[in-house]
């Protein structure tokens, strides 16, 4: 079948096989490696993209259900050489070791922080807590959203 | 003790090099691999835990039209492959030839043209399989009448693997008769799984005219597994370059080598094209290095007033259908016999028996140090037991008995030598950052309203960083590191290592490690590993081997460096080399200290048509292989706050006070971050991981819906604190960190649990404590944690 889906602001039309996931869509097709295959069971988040403004696991998605809509992944978060200010507080509130779950926690953080621009610390976890990190123990992600969410409202402290 | 300062001062909470790429999704994982031409495999594992393979009939499979290769176990026998040894001295089964020993085992291979289509062709393989009986329970693998599960092996030899003692027991079981006090307890350590994110995987290809076979792969080991591909396959060492790129978390599941990885690079071989094998999460949960599974019965022996003399255990150890545990040679069961924990005990023995079972092989996997996981949570369990039968505050009886500084160097009664400690400093520490005394009012104050509210401590000792000559090997490798440190002629520095990042930010760390030997920015210090083609030999990353082992390499790569500019900077200065001293960072003329060459310009100096004296050589490059002289002992006090609901049986930690000496700290950032990991592990091991099997030997953790992993909503905000008493033999005071916490926490988790509990008799509970099982512990009817029976 034929696809036609804006990533990250680009339009790409490709043949497709109808079963194939989004997943392997992005990471196969388009190359765009940045969302992880971590699970199969929608439980672990490392492929979590947005469709249209969404946070979506895209191992349990098809991606015909794309078809005409628009999806960010992790390579879109950063404006050019401007990163989001999400991955700027990732790297240094020390919310990454091996980097797999990342992109998929990011993709969720800049939702909630685009939605609620203050969160409390339990609203982050609360927001996160469809996905796995294996590394962080979790504390330094949610450090690095409020982080971030100081960065969105203006808060000089927390610029790089 | 000596921890040299250069002054440079380039240890501290430095921002990680690896970030820039992994927040822009710029990492490099196996599975971001592509190469043209490249084909895809999938394997056929079996459905059953025991049966005898009549036949294998892969015709279908291979007329598919995008398939261009299967491979079965007979394939593989043709090449001398279908079986491949062990880092435990056993053999696997590649692919099966002449049974399946366990659910999820590999039967074929098939190579195609992309995923979907090699996945399409497994279903065309017809394979009529006779059922066996199933072994599953490991306490009835020694019974006269259980299967045999390895009738490849010699006769007589069971499903009995090893008997392994340590300790003297004639000497403990004199302690024992003549002690006050024995209580004894019998306890399960579940079996479960590390399920780091990134599943296991390789890209092989085998370039048909050079002869040379790389390899992506998600390898802890990359130069070990490049020494066991070459004693495999048969293609000579030098052909053999491994890349083991970014690792999307390891915790000991990327250690062994799977069958899995033999078959992408035969299928490479005969296809003449790259091959990707990538496993799914149910395939790495059912079929890659499972870790625990002990059943242990302990015993400890004390005085009336509660002096702790002596320990003895018998454990049960299951090693699933093949022995290939990965540890040291001659450590059947680890570094086990540790057991005798954090106390001055004055004998101790244990027995551990291993047997085979119809599930999945591994081991010592999961951040345990070579099993001391296991270790602690005996003697600390014990400790609890033996609080409560005395009537004693665990803390209390915990202090009593913890070894005391001036004891150190201390050989314990099993014969691991401490090398440094200061134990009571740091429980103590721990119980002043809990609020201790103010958490036991209001435990009371709880229990009169019928509240369940548990405190549970743990005091652990790990020996890391294995490890000496002579004692430790792998397959016959000596467990040494090499380190190559090259300074360029502007002074900037790339340091080739033997070990393998899989998160624990080894460029940032180790470009410190370096910067503060040589007076540079860590900027300036590029770390390479992964790359077998690129940096010398070394046995990998696991045990917290990396900065004991791999970090001392490095240290004394550096050391040689400045030494070397020694030379060079006292031609430069044209003064005796003696007459230098390395003072911030510079090599500087006593007396003189505005005399001084920093190391940029040594190293160009070095390089340049500078006329050198006698004997120098000029460069500045140096390489370095460090033997550990003994392992290092990191420690800590951890103390887990719980409260339990006993209608539903509900464990909620409420808090996690952690406090770790693991010598001199490096990055603490960085520290901090594998403890706040260790102690989520703790949290999801005590109460929720655990891979279970039904009667029949079914898998019933092969998903992330079954195998429970612990989220945001589980982990508390942990409180650290830190003492550091520096190892005497590392060349910085420095011991490891990587698996302190997942070691030292699931104790003071189920020591929590339990003692919420007291209030309806329970002294014990097995892991993992879900709300069943413990309501069912409420109840007073415990269950098999390990087995989906009663």
């Amino acid at each position: 079948m034929k696809l036609t889906v804006t990533v990250n602001g680009a339009e790409y039309s490709r043949t497709i096989e109808p079963r194939l996931l989004l997943i392997h869509f992005l990471r196969d097709d388009l190359g765009l490696t940045g969302s992880h295959w971590g699970c199969d069971t929608s439980n672990c988040g490392a492929c979590v993209v947005w469709l249209d403004e969404m946070p979506v696991k895209s191992c349990t998605l098809l991606a015909a259900m794309a078809d005409g809509r628009r999806v960010t992944t992790v390579e879109g978060l950063a404006r050019g050489d401007v990163l989001d200010p999400v991955q700027e507080a990732f790297a240094a509130c020390h919310g990454l070791q091996c980097g797999f779950c990342t992109p998929g926690m990011m993709m969720t953080a800049r939702w909630l922080l685009d939605r609620n621009p203050d969160p409390t610390a339990e609203q982050v976890r609360e927001a996160i807590s469809g996905q796995i990190c294996r590394c962080t123990g979790y504390e330094n992600i949610v450090r690095s959203v409020l982080r971030a969410a100081k960065h969105d409202r203006g808060d000089d402290d927390a610029r790089p | 003790m000596h921890v040299h300062d250069s002054g440079a001062g380039a240890y501290g909470p430095y921002p990680r090099k690896e970030d820039a790429r992994f927040v822009r999704g710029q990492g490099t994982f196996v599975d971001d691999i592509s190469l043209p031409g490249m084909l895809y495999g999938a394997v056929l594992r079996s459905p059953l835990a025991h049966a005898r393979i009549v036949s294998v009939d892969a015709t279908a499979a291979r007329a598919h039209p995008k398939v261009a290769a299967v491979l079965t176990g007979a394939d593989l026998a043709e090449r001398g492959l279908a079986w491949m040894p062990t880092i435990s001295a056993d053999v696997q089964a590649v692919l099966a030839t002449d049974k399946v020993r366990f659910q999820g085992q590999e039967i074929a291979f098939v190579v195609a043209s992309d995923r979907y289509a090699a996945r399409d062709a497994l279903e065309l393989i017809s394979v009529d399989y006779e059922p066996l009986p199933p072994l599953i329970d490991a306490r009835t693998a020694l019974d006269p009448g259980s299967p045999v599960i390895r009738d490849d092996l010699p006769a007589g030899t069971g499903n009995r693997i090893f008997d392994w003692t340590a300790g003297d027991k004639a000497a403990t079981d004199a302690v024992f008769a003549a002690a006050d006090v024995v209580v004894g307890c019998d306890m399960v350590y579940p079996r479960s799984h590390p399920a780091p994110l990134e599943t296991c995987g390789i890209v092989a290809d085998m370039h048909p005219v050079s002869g040379k076979l790389t390899l992506w792969s998600t390898s802890q080991a990359p130069h070990a597994h490049r020494t066991i591909y070459a004693m495999v396959t048969g293609v000579p060492e030098h052909k053999i370059r491994i890349v083991s790129p970014d690792l999307g978390g390891g915790f000991g599941a990327k250690v062994p080598i799977y069958p899995g990885y033999l078959c992408a690079i035969v299928a490479s071989m005969v296809t003449g094209r790259p091959v990707k094998w990538m496993e799914d999460r149910s395939e790495n949960l059912m079929s890659t290095a499972f870790a625990r599974d002990y059943h242990m019965h302990g015993e400890i022996a004390a005085t009336a007033d509660g002096k702790i003399l002596g320990l003895r255990a018998r454990v049960l150890a299951d090693h699933g259908a093949f022995n290939a545990t990965a540890q040291p040679t001659r450590f059947p069961a680890g570094f086990f016999h540790i057991f005798t924990g954090s106390y001055d005990v004055q004998a101790a023995c244990c027995e551990v028996t291993g047997v085979y079972t119809n599930k999945a092989p591994g081991g010592v996997a999961y951040s345990c140090s070579f099993r001391v996981t296991e270790a602690v949570y005996l003697v600390e369990r014990l400790t609890d037991v033996l609080a409560r039968e005395l009537a004693m505050d665990p803390a209390e009886l915990r202090m009593r008995n913890l070894l005391r500084p001036e004891q150190f160097p201390y050989t314990c009664a099993t014969g691991w030598q401490y090398d440094s400690g200061d134990y009571p400093r740091a429980l103590q520490l721990a119980l002043d950052m809990a609020g201790y005394d103010e958490l036991r009012r209001e435990q009371a104050q709880r229990r009169a309203r019928g509240e369940y509210m548990g405190i549970g401590l743990s005091f652990f000792t790990e020996g890391v960083g294995a490890g000496p000559r002579g004692q430790m090997d792998i397959l016959g490798l000596a467990m040494a590191d090499g380190a190559d440190l090259r300074v360029h002629p502007t002074g900037k520095a790339v340091l080739g290592i033997s070990v393998q990042t899989q998160g624990q930010g080894h460029e940032t760390t180790f470009a410190q490690l370096v910067a503060h030997e040589l007076g540079l920015s860590p900027d300036d210090v590029e770390v390479v590993h992964g790359d077998t083609d690129r940096t010398p030999f070394g046995l990998g990353t696991y045990g917290s081997r990396s900065t004991p082992v791999s970090g001392a390499a490095a240290v004394l790569a550096a050391r040689k460096v400045r030494e070397r500019a020694r030379l060079v900077a006292a031609a430069m200065l044209e003064v005796a080399p003696d007459d230098l001293e390395w003072l911030d960072g510079k090599w500087r003329v006593r007396g003189d200290p505005d005399q001084a060459r920093g190391i940029g310009e040594i190293a160009l100096a070095a390089h340049s048509s500078l006329r050198l004296p006698e004997g120098v050589e000029g460069h500045l490059d140096a390489s370095a292989v460090y033997n550990p002289p003994n392992l290092t002992f990191p420690f800590g006090a951890y103390i887990c706050v719980t409260d339990v609901d006993p209608g539903t049986g509900e464990v909620k930690v409420r808090r996690f006070i952690a406090v770790d000496d693991c010598g001199v700290r490096i990055n603490p950032m960085i520290v901090e971050g594998q403890v706040h990991r260790g102690l989520a592990d703790g949290i999801g091991i005590a109460l929720m991981q655990a891979i279970v099997f039904d009667e029949l030997g079914n898998c019933l953790g092969g998903s992330f819906m079954d195998y429970l992993l612990p989220t945001s909503m589980e982990c508390p905000s942990p409180e650290l604190g830190e003492t550091v008493t520096p190892s005497p033999h590392h060349p910085i005071g420095a011991k490891g960190i990587g698996e302190s916490a997942t070691v030292g926490s699931p104790a003071a988790v189920v020591n929590s649990v339990v003692d919420a509990l007291a209030p309806f008799g329970v002294t014990h509970a097995d892991m993992p404590l879900t709300p069943a099982n413990v309501w069912r512990a409420i109840q007073g009817r415990p269950i098999r944690p390990d087995l989906a029976l009663s």
